[in-house]
């Protein structure tokens, strides 16, 4: 009872100390500061646009980042307005070029008329004018209601591209403005003593863990299947904790992604073990690394304690705990702090799916040897290194191995693998999604590649750009990080794994055609209890095979071999073995009434 | 198989359901299965892991839903009460009466209880059917300390159910050791020992001799046949199972312990057969018992039948015995021939670790050295590769020289074919064979 007592200390540390980095969200006050502002912009002209706009708000402390955000918000917009009316084509202009032009054949030189005396914002409208209605020159339009239709259509683009490019904000650069600037404006607790926090937080989290993981080498009693109560858990089953967790998950991952102005607190924390493994501070995706790889590791511990019993689980666990902490987050940190590419060694396209984008060839491509070496390697890893590793051992040397996403199922996802379904519809819906994204990020990939090459920005009318971000928001950042870990509480732990990842399709169809892999059974020992399809975390329906005795080649296996562990008779076992065979029903042994059927 | 003969199995568990699905793989004819127990067929076997959470009970369920009517098999829910063999009609609990060309009689085992007094109280409960699970899981909640009666595979199961949700278990066992009648000796203490290390109050050579009853009519407690009381809430009553036959006395039907099959599974009665726990085989394969109340057993004989009700008559022969179970967290495996006991012109070889939590015993012929049985516990080990050896005769220095091609563990798990070979050389000098220590990469690797 003492170690029970131990264990619900832990709790009660982990909770507060989760309880704590839930609220540092509140712990700061906002101050927008000439300063602040210096720093995070580097046009002048702009930062001081910024600094007479907000003249009334600099050095006013604000109580939240809601409100200093809108305060941004605010002054962007105004700024933008501002500029707009100064450098934009008018709609007095516009009109009067209507009247004037309308008729007769379109001529710049006609509409330059229009232009009047030429000091600079004039000479700036006017050269804005030519640059996005260059086209009109020569048309003839039949009314004067076409010739404003046309105008207008330039007098938006010298507002998107033109202007708010050169003299205003656009909607990415106020993104980045709005994260960068309040991140610089944060005055409080964390922003003044960010490593004291972090270490205080980050320990009360970590130890709290640990101290209520340990116990339970005893708690639980000797090593064996640690799978009692999951159903009847609040948080393993769907239940009011469950749900919440995976809310909390959910919109950790939208803001992340979408909203990271609103998680400069936790980021202002992770600044100085920023500045220690590379030199400079953190961005969010380092703040996301860092809790991502913590994660595994709490997690993996947990993991290697549950299954004790099996050496397969520990070399496995510690295979995914070691990656993630030596070639996902240190290395590619480290080789920024020596001017190297930002490199994942183990990444692989197509889960890599920026492998191929211009601006990272190009990073590459300038690092000289180096650089050649990343870019050889990944080409090799994806037509060389996923063939060969997975006809020997099948697509678990990457999927529950290596792989970062697979780390973190099989570590943080684990108590929840067994809410996966395990329906013959979700098999098919699997089938067509996943395929789907494959093709997705082929297809996306080569329309990148073509712009690279050809510098033609459009493949077949779309362009690659617009493709490629619509991959990155949806796939990338919804489907991978929202979905794929927002929804281990709700779906299991292999959402992204089992029905988006692209390079899992790609192992998939290697491990289902042509490899050593898959899972015998054993003889005619299955009693059918259905424990290995319940804990199946992809949702493989194992009993089904298992049952008639026949092997299991899916291309979805990520070879985790819980299915094998608590499976209660023996029947299951990863094998890679030669090719005879591997297909072939092998057969309910032990049934003599029927000499003529062969094994 | 005419299309328009109607089949109805009785009992929807793994003998019927496999007769079933057998049918149904090789006919059109008109399936239907009859059961009161659920609506659709589930893994008895798995019925503990619901009560420990590991499973919901949807999970136990081998088919969706879907699967039945896809194949057109017809689903009763309902308890059968009468069966005329004269008529082919069935009189049903609460349905219309069901009529069929061809029967089969699939209906499992109850409980066995021996007049105990008090056997009938609230809070006695046997573990078989879905309802005891529901009544066990509805009960829990008033159990502190729960008494298993007997030493057998549902009893230990049972324990470790109730383990599995901090109830105190006492476990009464009549045998000297867990479950001896069929373990040899080192296996049976080996178990006990498991039993100990889960904290179940184990208590051998003891038999419940009354139930106490309290004044709401519910267990207070009971008394062993040492006059030892002993207080609870719940008693488990698990020392075996009989077919469930009883309710067919009046039906025709030759019954002795089960439901009496020749070995085509036919009963005395023109197109009524019996298979799985309730069919009683009047001359049973070599060194099989008539009732074999086994997974297994049901399953083949499942798949036998419908093999002989679809026109080519196939004799049940069961294949080399083979079994498994798992005590707490002690895996078994059998294949071959293993008794209690040593019988007379066989040998044996045994291995166990210093723990005491893994083994390994083979029985050979004494004269000839061909191996007929293997018990392991803690080891898996591959069925094929036994059966062959077993079914070959193979000699034991042979078997023992490759008993790697028999190890069915999951990679990285030590190996013991070393150790288990150092010790056999010692012990049988004359028959000594080569054993090499495996390298470290290996032993890391293989």
């Amino acid at each position: 009872m003492r170690i029970k007592i131990i264990q619900n200390i832990g709790l009660i540390l982990f909770l507060i100390g989760f309880g704590l980095f839930v609220m540092s969200f509140a712990s700061e006050k906002y101050v927008l500061t000439q300063s602040s502002i210096d720093r995070m912009v580097d046009d002048s002209a702009k930062a001081g646009l910024i600094k007479s706009f907000g003249e009334k708000h600099l050095n006013t402390e604000l109580s939240n980042a809601f409100a200093f955000n809108s305060l941004l918000d605010q002054l962007f917009a105004d700024i933008n307005n501002y500029q707009l009316e100064r450098f934009g084509l008018s709609d007095d202009r516009l009109e009067r070029m209507v009247k004037s032009l309308s008729g007769t054949e379109f001529s710049m030189d006609k509409a330059k008329a229009e232009f009047g005396e030429s000091d600079a914002l004039t000479a700036f409208q006017w050269e804005a004018f030519t640059s996005y209605g260059g086209w009109l020159e020569g048309k003839t339009f039949g009314s004067e209601q076409e010739l404003r239709d046309a105008l207008q259509i330039v007098q938006t683009n010298i507002a998107s591209y033109g202007v708010l490019n050169e003299k205003g904000f656009n909607e990415y650069e106020i993104k980045d403005l709005k994260y960068g600037l309040t991140k610089a404006s944060s005055v409080g607790l964390v922003s003044s003593s960010p490593l004291q926090v972090m270490l205080a937080i980050y320990a009360l989290i970590i130890f709290g863990a640990l101290i209520y993981i340990f116990p339970n080498i005893k708690l639980l009693g000797p090593a064996g299947i640690k799978n009692d109560g999951i159903f009847h858990s609040k948080v393993k089953n769907k239940g009011w904790i469950g749900i919440l967790l995976g809310s909390f998950l959910i919109l950790f991952y939208i803001i992340l992604y979408f909203y990271p102005e609103y998680m400069t607190t936790w980021i202002l924390m992770v600044d100085p073990v920023s500045q220690w493994l590379k030199g400079s501070d953190a961005g969010r995706f380092f703040l996301y690394g860092f809790i991502y790889t913590l994660a595994i590791l709490v997690m993996g511990v947990r993991m290697m304690i549950k299954y004790r019993h099996s050496k397969y689980q520990l070399w496995r666990t510690a295979s995914v705990m070691f990656f993630q902490l030596s070639l996902a987050f240190l290395i590619p940190e480290i080789l920024l702090r020596l001017n190297q590419p930002y490199f994942d060694f183990k990444n692989i396209w197509p889960l890599d799916y920026d492998f191929f984008f211009d601006n990272e060839l190009n990073t590459l491509i300038n690092h000289g040897g180096i650089g050649l070496f990343m870019l050889g390697w990944g080409i090799g890893l994806t037509l060389l290194g996923v063939p060969v590793m997975v006809y020997f051992f099948g697509k678990r040397w990457y999927c529950s191995w290596v792989c970062g996403c697979g780390g973190l199922a099989e570590t943080l996802g684990d108590p929840f693998r067994q809410l996966s379904d395990k329906s013959l519809k979700a098999w098919k819906f699997e089938r067509i999604s996943i395929h789907s994204v494959l093709v997705f990020a082929i297809v996306m990939t080569g329309a990148v590649l073509y712009t690279y090459w050809t510098g033609n920005s459009e493949v077949f009318g779309i362009s690659s750009y617009h493709l490629r971000s619509v991959y990155g928001g949806w796939i990338g950042a919804g489907f991978a990080g929202v979905v794929g870990t927002g929804f281990y509480p709700l779906m299991g732990n292999r959402v992204w794994c089992r029905f988006g990842c692209p390079l899992a399709a790609y192992l998939g169809l290697v491990q289902r055609f042509k490899s050593r892999f898959r899972i015998t059974t054993n003889g005619g020992q299955c009693i059918s209890c259905g424990n290995c399809s319940t804990h199946c975390e992809m949702g493989i329906d194992v009993r089904w095979y298992a049952q008639r005795g026949e092997n299991i080649v899916r291309s979805s296996c990520v070879g985790c071999g819980v299915c094998s562990a608590v499976c209660p008779r023996g029947v299951l076992n990863l094998e890679n073995r030669s090719d005879d065979n591997r297909f072939e029903t092998a057969g309910l042994i032990g049934n003599d009434s029927f000499p003529e059927i062969k094994k | 198989m005419p299309d328009n003969k109607h089949v109805v199995i009785i009992g929807n568990g793994i003998s019927g359901i496999t007769a079933a699905r057998h049918l149904r793989k090789h006919s059109k004819c008109r399936i239907t299965v009859i059961s009161g127990e659920s609506d659709y067929f589930y893994s008895r076997t798995a019925l503990m892991y619901v009560y420990m959470g590991h499973m919901k009970f949807e999970n136990t369920k081998p088919y969706e839903d879907w699967f039945w009517k896809k194949n057109e098999i017809d689903l009763v829910k309902a308890w059968v009460q009468e069966v005329d063999t004269k008529e082919k009609r069935l009189k049903l609990d609460g349905v219309e009466d069901i009529t069929y060309d061809v029967l089969v009689l699939a209906t499992g085992s109850v409980s066995n209880k021996f007049g105990w007094p008090g056997q009938e109280a609230k809070g006695v409960s046997s573990l078989y059917h879905k309802q005891d699970l529901e009544y066990i899981e509805e009960y829990s909640s008033k159990m502190n300390r729960a008494v298993i009666v007997g030493g057998g595979l549902i009893g230990i199961e049972l324990a470790e159910m109730l383990h599995s949700r901090q109830i105190d278990v006492t476990l009464l066992v009549r045998e000297e050791n867990f479950w001896d009648v069929v373990m040899p000796l080192e296996e049976a203490q080996m178990i006990n020992q498991e039993i100990r290390d889960h904290h179940i109050d184990l208590r051998l050579t003891t038999e419940l001799k009354e139930i106490k009853i309290g004044e709401d009519g519910a267990v207070v407690g009971v008394v062993t046949n040492q006059d030892e009381q002993i207080e609870c809430q719940f008693v488990g009553l698990t020392v075996g199972v009989s077919p469930n036959v009883k309710w067919l006395a009046a039906s025709g039907l030759e019954i002795k312990r089960g439901i009496v099959v020749n070995e085509f599974l036919e009963t005395n009665i023109a197109d009524v057969y019996a298979i799985g726990d309730c069919a009683e085989h009047n001359v049973p394969s070599p060194g099989r018992r008539p009732v074999e109340q086994v997974w297994y057993t049901g399953r083949m004989m499942g798949e036998v039948v419908a093999q002989t009700i679809l026109g080519n008559p196939t004799a049940y022969k069961p294949g080399i015995w083979f079994n498994s179970a798992k005590f707490f967290n002690i895996e078994y495996q059998t294949y071959g021939t293993v008794t209690p006991t040593l019988a007379e012109g066989h040998d044996q070889f045994f291995w166990q670790t210093d723990d005491g939590k893994i083994s390994f015993r083979v029985v050979f012929d004494a004269s000839d050295r061909s191996v007929l049985g293997l018990n392991v516990l803690g080891i898996r080990m591959r069925h094929e590769v036994w059966d062959e050896w077993i079914r070959n005769g193979e000699k034991i220095e042979v078997v023992m020289a490759q008993l790697e091609r028999a190890n069915f563990d999951p990679e990285f798990f030590n190996k013991y074919e070393y150790a288990i070979r150092e010790i056999f050389n010692q012990k049988f000098e004359h028959l000594a064979i080569e054993n090499q220590k495996p390298s470290l990469l290996k032993r890391i690797f293989s």
